[in-house]
């Protein structure tokens, strides 16, 4: 078996052009399906961890989906508002460690708007509890002196050009087109750093602000003849009546479904109290179609390789019958032979997946710098994870079945042929 | 070990889905050291006699007893282990490994069976003897086979054949790819050879004007009575 072993490898170097492409196509395919796998792995974690450190969601009654989609990711728009009062109700549960409020619906320049405490820079985090950082500048006062000031994130800043001073207007609506609150520009106090969540593509003022920008507007346009100029502001009381939603921490996180029961059945208000990582979940679950896809296809892409590997062994048997018989001749068997060709089929993947796992390294290694400074995702080559080793090993697998068929032919051509192969 | 190398008895043999027999032997013996020229036109059945006796393909009835072993009677591992401790094979062309040396063509049989192994004693050395005994340039030893002349492939594919000392000797057609003038000349260093270690030799050909130097001369059309038949 040795010997045959050592043949076998000197057989498939000798054929090494044509393995090697085939190498190469086997190399490709599973770096392709290590990496859609790993992207699909990291993007699952990245956005069921867009918000961490929060306990539960709250705002008015609507879709548990819904809510995550404009309180998380800032897309759509809530149907209803909270009161103030049914905030404070909730904020002095005796459960409740904190709770910051957030006032959503107004844009800059198509970058979504959020209006919120202080507390919203410590309280929020994402990845594995990884705070929100600031690149440069502080957070807004949400004093009555300094209310026009606003904390941008680090895509807002890289694709407007905005800077720690500049003065930037905030229309109302969600879309582009909407009117401005051109009256009262705010200034860029604070940029955050990238965290490759939905906080790079806010601007975050205080809810003071929020309010303020609105005194002299009524259902969604400027009040015909009123004006109130920014420097009046401060003489109005800004504490806001409503707001959109609201974070919540717990002092023991083990009491959340007690408080998600009495916060959906409070007696004020239809609210919905939902635990943002079971509704991302919930969320990524519909996308998880893009994703098997995704795997599919890449998976498909693995097999054309394996049945390229197949292809090139059947045809290159023609030429080698000469050899089997010489191999036969020499006292070879047809398992030896057989056993040979697994060798090769197996080699040549092995040798494939490995090389596709460096090809997916150096990418990562190429791409890492490019990625951290778009996204804020910090890249890193990491060894196989568990079910990145299964793949590899079902890739290996298939390989093996793969070489089975020109084996098997193989086999029955030695014993057909014997010691004179026909031409 | 008996007298007689090779022995056949009543042995018929069919290719797969075919009905006439293209082997019909009643009798035939060799004896150790014998030197026989099989002759037959191609397609007289030279083919499926050398694949029973070398044991890759089975008889029908029968048995064929080489050096007193019946090896239509042995499975399938135990018939190829026979053939590599004791039979040396020579073809028509392409004997060799392409992609290996010259000489490693030549230790091929000792990678292949611990017997052979044993008798050429020290491998490389015997195969260097053999290389020089047949004639092969030293400075040819290390090329790969596939950038040889034919002649010297043959010569190469000789010593392989050689190594080790089997017992037996089978040469399919060695000479049909030379030019006339090697042709007899690399009958004499086979039948030197095969002398010298006093193997069996049983030369297969089409072509009687070669059988000059044997001592005896069979044609397959006298031992084999399917051979007027349809046969492979």
């Amino acid at each position: 078996m040795k010997a045959i072993l050592v043949l076998a490898l000197r057989s498939a170097w000798a054929r090494r052009l044509t393995l090697g492409i085939t190498l190469v196509a086997i190399a490709l395919a599973a770096a392709l399906l290590l990496a859609v796998e790993r992207v699909r792995q990291d993007a699952r974690t990245s956005f069921t961890q867009s918000i961490s450190g929060v306990d539960l969601v709250v705002g008015a009654r609507t879709g548990s989906v819904q809510l995550i989609l404009y309180t998380v990711f800032h897309s759509g728009t809530a149907t209803n508002n909270i009161r103030w009062e049914s905030y404070q109700a909730i904020a002095r549960n005796p459960a409740v460690a904190w709770a910051v409020p957030l006032v959503l619906g107004d844009s800059h320049r198509g970058f979504p708007v959020i209006g919120t405490s202080r507390a919203y820079f410590e309280r929020v985090r994402h990845a594995d509890r990884q705070p929100l950082v600031f690149a440069a500048g502080r957070p807004f006062a949400g004093s009555a002196e300094a209310v026009f000031e606003a904390v941008i994130g680090s895509e807002v800043a890289r694709q407007l050009g905005h800077r720690i001073g500049d003065r930037l207007l905030i229309a109302h609506g969600s879309s582009e087109l909407g009117p401005e609150h051109a009256d009262k520009p705010f200034v860029v106090v604070g940029v955050l750093a990238a965290s490759g969540t939905p906080a790079d593509r806010a601007v975050h003022v205080s809810l003071q602000a929020m309010t303020a920008i609105h005194l002299d507007w009524a259902g969604g346009a400027p009040l015909p003849g009123v004006q109130i100029p920014a420097e009046w502001v401060r003489k109005f009381d800004l504490q806001p009546k409503e707001i959109t939603a609201a974070l919540i921490g717990l002092h023991n996180r083990a009491g959340v479904f007690g408080v998600q029961r009495q916060i959906n059945g409070f007696a004020g208000e239809a609210l919905l109290a939902v635990l943002p990582g079971v509704a991302l979940d919930e969320l990524w679950q519909t996308l998880v179609i893009v994703e098997q896809i995704l795997f599919a296809l890449s998976a498909l892409v693995v097999l054309v390789g394996l049945a390229g590997l197949a292809a090139t062994m059947l045809a290159s048997l023609e030429q080698r019958r000469r050899e089997l018989a010489i191999l036969r001749a020499l006292g070879a068997g047809p398992r030896e032979i057989f056993f040979m060709l697994l060798v090769e089929g197996l080699l040549v993947t092995t040798l494939g997946v490995l090389a596709g796992c460096a090809l997916l390294a150096a990418a990562v290694l190429a791409a890492a710098p490019l990625v951290q400074a778009h996204f804020g995702v910090l890249l890193a080559a990491r060894p196989p994870a568990t079910n990145e080793v299964v793949l590899l090993a079902s890739i290996l697998l298939t390989g093996l079945f793969a070489s089975l068929v020109p084996g098997w032919r193989a086999w029955r051509m030695s014993l057909a042929d014997g010691l004179t192969p026909r031409q | 070990m008996s007298a007689d190398a090779l022995v056949i008895r009543d042995l018929v043999y069919r290719w797969p889905r075919q009905r006439a027999a293209c082997l019909d032997i009643p009798a035939l013996t060799v004896a150790a050291g014998e030197r026989v020229f099989l002759h037959g036109p191609s397609g007289s059945g030279k083919s499926s006699l050398l694949g029973v006796l070398g044991g890759v393909a089975l008889p029908e009835r029968g048995s064929v007893t080489l050096f007193g072993e019946v090896v239509t009677a042995f499975g399938g591992r135990a018939r190829d282990a026979f053939r590599a401790d004791h039979i040396g094979f020579i073809f028509q062309q392409f004997n060799l490994l392409p992609w290996l040396s010259a000489c490693d063509n030549v230790l091929l049989p000792c990678t292949f069976s611990a017997c052979r192994k044993r008798r050429a004693g020290d491998p490389p050395a015997e195969a260097a003897r053999l290389l020089s005994a047949l004639d092969l340039a030293r400075e040819l030893w290390p090329k790969p086979a596939g950038e040889l002349s034919v002649g010297q492939q043959q010569r190469v594919a000789a010593a392989r054949a050689l190594i080790g000392r089997p017992e037996l000797l089978i040469a399919d057609e060695p000479t049909s790819a030379l030019d006339a003038p090697r042709q007899q000349s690399f009958i004499d260093l086979l039948l030197r050879e095969a002398g010298a270690t006093g193997a069996t030799l049983v030369f297969v050909s089409h072509d009687v004007r070669l059988a000059a130097h044997f001592d005896r001369v069979l044609a397959l059309a006298e031992i084999n009575r399917a051979a007027d038949g349809a046969a492979a």
